[in-house]
């Protein structure tokens, strides 16, 4: 069982008060793109074993959407984090790289953290 | 043609006409309360506008400020649940409108939309501990916690020696149930 603390309220919310919205984080290609942009923004998913970014709802509480960072393969929680942001918080990335140190983000192409 | 026929003005009618039930605690559907809910945001005047109408400061957040028959509290961070007797419903959204007049504001009446239930008895939070994914234990007096119930959703807080139990009128036979259910005797946790 999945129990998220939300940055919203800041109730620790069991799984089943929230309502899932998948992956965090995309980039919206819309007009102007190109198919193939269009295409993997419509489609094409991270689907990884391990550090995964995703979108909450807390449903059943203040009804707001947040972020997750969270392993998918322990379901160990890095922590949330308010929705305004398109990038993780460096806090967060700092809890990731203390647990999994191997762990490399990978929105930049050196992998470093961002800034 | 006779008379024009005037409908007669209807008492309000709570969602269940008060039903109850005696189990390890005491369920009963109270009301019609009046229920505003508030939202705004930001808004410089809105802790007057709230004092004006339930008497009360505006609640931090998950909290419940309660004076009286009147309450108000939070539900989410641009969203306040504003609680006052039936009949003054018409004059608190009057003085919202005043008081708020000129900012981003919506103010609602939905008195008509909720039911509300009061679970009573030394035992009352296993009620409702069978029921929600929430750790009565540390729910604090004076918090409001929006969550669910079984399938719907509820908001409920600590008042007076048990809960009060707010959710959608529409579900409330459903509640009842939930509730009547949930407090036979010899089912105490």
């Amino acid at each position: 069982m999945l129990i998220l603390t939300c940055p919203c309220c800041g109730v620790m919310a069991d799984e089943t008060e929230l309502s899932p919205g998948y992956e965090a984080h995309l980039k919206r290609f819309g007009p102007g793109s190109t198919p193939e942009e269009f295409e993997a923004y419509m489609f094409a998913r991270k689907n990884p074993k391990g550090v995964h970014f995703e979108r909450w709802r807390h449903t059943y509480g203040c009804g707001k959407w947040f972020l997750a960072a969270r392993c998918t393969a322990t379901l160990e929680v890095f922590g949330t984090y308010p929705a305004q942001v398109s990038e993780p918080p460096a806090d967060i990335i700092a809890r990731i790289q203390a647990r999994r140190p191997d762990w490399k983000a990978d929105w930049q192409p050196d992998g470093k953290a961002p800034k | 043609m006779s008379e024009p026929v005037s409908a007669p003005v209807s008492a309000p009618v709570s969602a269940l006409g008060g039903a109850s039930f005696q189990g390890f605690a005491t369920i009963r559907e109270i009301g019609p309360l009046g229920m505003i809910t508030l939202r705004a945001k930001g808004v410089k005047a809105l802790g007057k506008a709230v004092k004006a109408v339930t008497g009360t400061k505006l609640p931090a957040p998950r909290r419940i400020e309660v004076n009286g028959d009147r309450a108000c509290g939070w539900m989410s961070p641009d969203e306040y649940l504003l609680i006052v007797p039936y009949a003054e419903v018409s004059a608190a959204l009057a003085s919202l409108a005043k008081s708020l007049a000129g900012e981003h504001h919506l103010a609602a009446d939905v008195s008509d939309a909720r039911a509300i239930f009061r679970v009573e008895g030394d035992k009352a939070a296993d009620v409702l501990r069978k029921l929600s994914p929430v750790d009565f234990a540390t729910l604090e007096p004076g918090e409001l916690r929006r969550t669910r119930a079984a399938q719907v959703a509820a908001a409920m807080w600590a008042e007076g020696g048990g809960f009060t139990l707010v959710c959608f009128r529409s579900v409330a036979a459903y509640v009842m149930g939930l509730l009547t259910h949930s407090a036979q005797p010899g089912s105490e946790l």
